[in-house]
């Protein structure tokens, strides 16, 4: 059976990416920083997939530890999905250097960091998948949330970079830029229906997406061209809307 | 996040803060920082008991903690729903010990309204099975109980309607099954004297109830079908059954988009019920092995079947008489009957006996139908309460949106003493639902 990996499994996008690929007979590792927080999700899918679940203590902001963290995992996973991002407080970001250091260090810097790892050793190996959850916040700065906005961009930017690397040695990079999701992260956010997603539809468009080896796959089909229209608006105009 | 939020009946609709967790933690953090705050599973109790200006989300917390296939024992957070439960327990040989007729609630919900089905006479409600289950309390404090452990917090806990605390995991024993169908046997019965009779004469069968004609007047009054069954054995099942008899053949759902006219799904049942009744029923007892969610969930087979009754919504109406008061019985049905509001059928059960402190089942007969919103309707149903009162009888709390407070307290003979334990575990009042409110329980 294929072993998946997934980085900040303890979120509700991980949680229904976790039971999607279980439901495929894939085998979970799930990593989270406090480990043990992650015991009732490993129950739950060996009780509803009977597949081989194990936790892992992972810190995205602790850089030093991700070479001996990979290592030290039981198995070479054949699929690593990188889901932890933090998306902060924008306007403390402004007043705190710890809050933006925070944010650029968990959704970019840490995200690099592992994943230079994971890079590493499939490109030895010459296999592996390696899927990003990046943003569209990622693809033009607006007031609301820049920092994390920006942290993102470099993100999407970096696999965008891995995916030309990595593709001479057979291994597929797939970007996800999903626009807004119903999780706990954004349960204090109003969202429009529309243009919300499930997490259970973003883990289903996740498999799909990784057995078509799409490069960069948008969740709703709207924010394709939503984005798109915002990246069109010229510079002049943009900088005088409060987006 | 502000949500509009409305349960099954769609009344009474409000607008509540929505707050969702994963971890345990996060639930105790949000807990002790609010007041006004009730737990909410899958919405499928009828009336207010789950609406509050704070709503507490369980549907994320539904985690699968263990499944002893040898034992039969469930252990899960308490979102879980029980279709999810079913879907792994059924193919290893194993069934809810106790389900109401839809499978699309939660554990815990299941746990607060101390649910019962067609089996009650034989097994009881759902508190019956429950192991142990942890509360987390007004203070902030976890509390594992069970009938021996914490008595008191248990038995308020069971059918009280989330005001002792959030149920946040329960363990409970499931029943043994060799197939995933039912040996059902339907019965024509010509009038309620005669549906009472079947009753008691296929009381050894696990689980019966009846779908009442509530239009039928004079030697027809109370016209019925008693539907009863028994989990099939494989050598009942026909030989395609009989190549997986745990697993049902998989089927599309139905499901009702929008709101219809409330006249609709009275025209439909009336046409279903005369069809079951007069045609293909046309022998007085009919057999048959079917899967067992049409036996267990008719209603579930159409997804959103409420909005049948149209966008201002409908209570359903359930109480018990006890066995002795078969008059009380009689002289509701035909008060509802006479009036005409009502759906035209309703599910007629006789339940056994049942020790609690403040769950809805007492041994005796329980009546449930629908009442489309109309104007009048609440003094026609308070006169109907009246009624219930002078027979001894009570409501079901998951069903009840609009029961004056005096009803309650003279028609639940322990509601006091629940009130007391309520108020030890439910510091500062933190939990307070609009029913709970309505029903001074937590004033």
């Amino acid at each position: 059976m294929p072993t998946i990996l997934l980085l900040g499994a303890g979120s509700d996008m991980a949680i229904a990416i976790a039971r999607k690929f279980a439901a495929e007979k894939y085998n979970i590792q799930l990593a989270a920083r406090a480990a043990d927080t992650l015991i009732p999700q490993q129950q739950d899918l060996q009780v509803r997939y009977g597949v081989t679940v194990t936790t892992h203590a992972f810190d995205a902001t602790n850089f030093t530890s991700h070479a001996a963290f990979y290592s030290g995992l039981p198995a070479t996973p054949d699929i690593t999905i990188c889901v932890f991002g933090y998306l902060g407080d924008q306007e403390k970001a402004q007043q705190q250097w710890d809050e933006t250091v925070n944010i650029i260090n968990t959704n970019y810097t840490g995200a690099v960091s592992i994943l230079n790892v994971v890079a590493n050793s499939y490109a030895d190996r010459k296999q592996g998948i390696i899927v990003g959850i990046s943003s569209v916040a990622g693809e033009r700065g607006r007031q609301s949330n820049y920092i994390y906005g920006s942290a993102k961009a470099g993100f999407t930017a970096y696999l965008s970079g891995l995916r030309n690397r990595l593709f001479r040695s057979g291994v597929h990079v797939m970007s996800v830029q999903p626009g807004f999701v119903n999780t706990r992260m954004t349960q204090h956010l109003t969202l429009p229906p529309l243009l919300t997603a499930q997490p259970e539809t973003v883990a289903l468009a996740i498999f799909k997406g990784i057995e078509k080896k799409k490069n960069v796959l948008y969740i709703k089909w709207h924010w394709r061209y939503i984005m798109l229209i915002i990246k069109l608006i010229p510079e002049s105009i943009f900088k005088k809307l409060s987006l | 996040m502000q949500k509009r939020l409305a349960n099954w009946g769609n009344y009474p609709a409000i607008t509540s803060d929505e707050n969702a967790f994963t971890q345990e933690e996060q639930l105790r953090e949000y807990v002790v920082a609010n007041t006004h705050m009730i737990a909410r599973g899958n919405g499928r109790c009828y009336g207010d008991a789950s609406l509050g200006e704070h709503s507490i989300s369980m549907l994320k917390y539904d985690k699968m903690l263990a499944f002893d296939v040898e034992k039969g024992i469930m252990d899960v957070q308490a979102g879980v729903t029980l279709d999810q439960i079913l879907d792994i327990i059924v193919p290893k040989g194993w069934f809810l010990p106790v389900t109401p007729g839809t499978k699309y609630i939660t554990v815990g919900g299941a746990v607060a309204s101390d649910v019962h089905g067609k089996n009650h006479h034989v097994d009881g409600a759902f508190s019956g099975h429950i192991i142990d289950m942890d509360i987390l309390t007004g203070s902030g404090e976890t509390i594992c109980c069970s009938a021996s452990q914490h008595p008191d917090l248990f038995w308020a806990t069971c059918g009280g309607m989330g005001l002792t605390g959030v149920i946040t995991r329960v363990k409970f024993g499931l029943k043994q099954i060799s197939t995933a169908y039912i040996r059902q046997t339907q019965l024509k019965a010509k009038n309620l004297e005669e549906v009472i009779r079947l009753f008691e004469e296929y009381k050894h069968y696990t689980y019966s109830m009846a779908w009442i004609d509530c239009l039928q007047k004079g030697d027809s009054f109370g016209r019925s079908i008693l539907i009863v069954g028994e989990h099939a054995t494989p050598e009942e099942l026909s030989a395609a059954q009989q190549k997986a008899p745990l697993t049902l053949p998989a089927k599309r759902k139905l499901t009702l988009p929008f709101n219809l006219p409330s006249f609709v799904l009275n025209t439909f049942t009336v046409k279903a019920f005369n069809w079951l009744y007069y045609g293909k029923n046309y022998k007085r007892e009919m057999h048959k092995v079917i899967p067992y969610e049409p036996f267990f969930y008719p209603l579930d087979a159409i997804l959103h079947w409420n909005r049948g009754y149209g966008k201002a919504g409908f209570v359903q109406y359930q109480f018990v008489v006890s066995l002795e008061q078969k008059d009380g019985l009689i002289a509701i049905l035909k008060r509802i009957s006479d009036k005409g509001w009502g759906s035209f059928l309703a599910v007629l059960k006789v339940f056994g006996k049942q020790e609690s402190l403040i769950s809805f089942p007492m041994e005796g007969y329980t009546l449930a139908l629908d009442f489309p919103i109309r104007k009048g309707l609440f003094e026609f149903l308070d006169e109907l309460d009246e009624i219930v009162l002078q027979y001894g009888g009570r409501l079901y709390l998951s069903k009840d949106a609009r029961m004056k407070r005096e009803i309650f307290w003279n028609s639940y003979p322990n509601a006091g003493r629940f009130a007391d334990i309520v108020k030890q575990y439910n510091t500062n009042a933190r939990f307070e639902s609009l029913q709970s409110e309505r029903l001074s329980l937590t004033k």
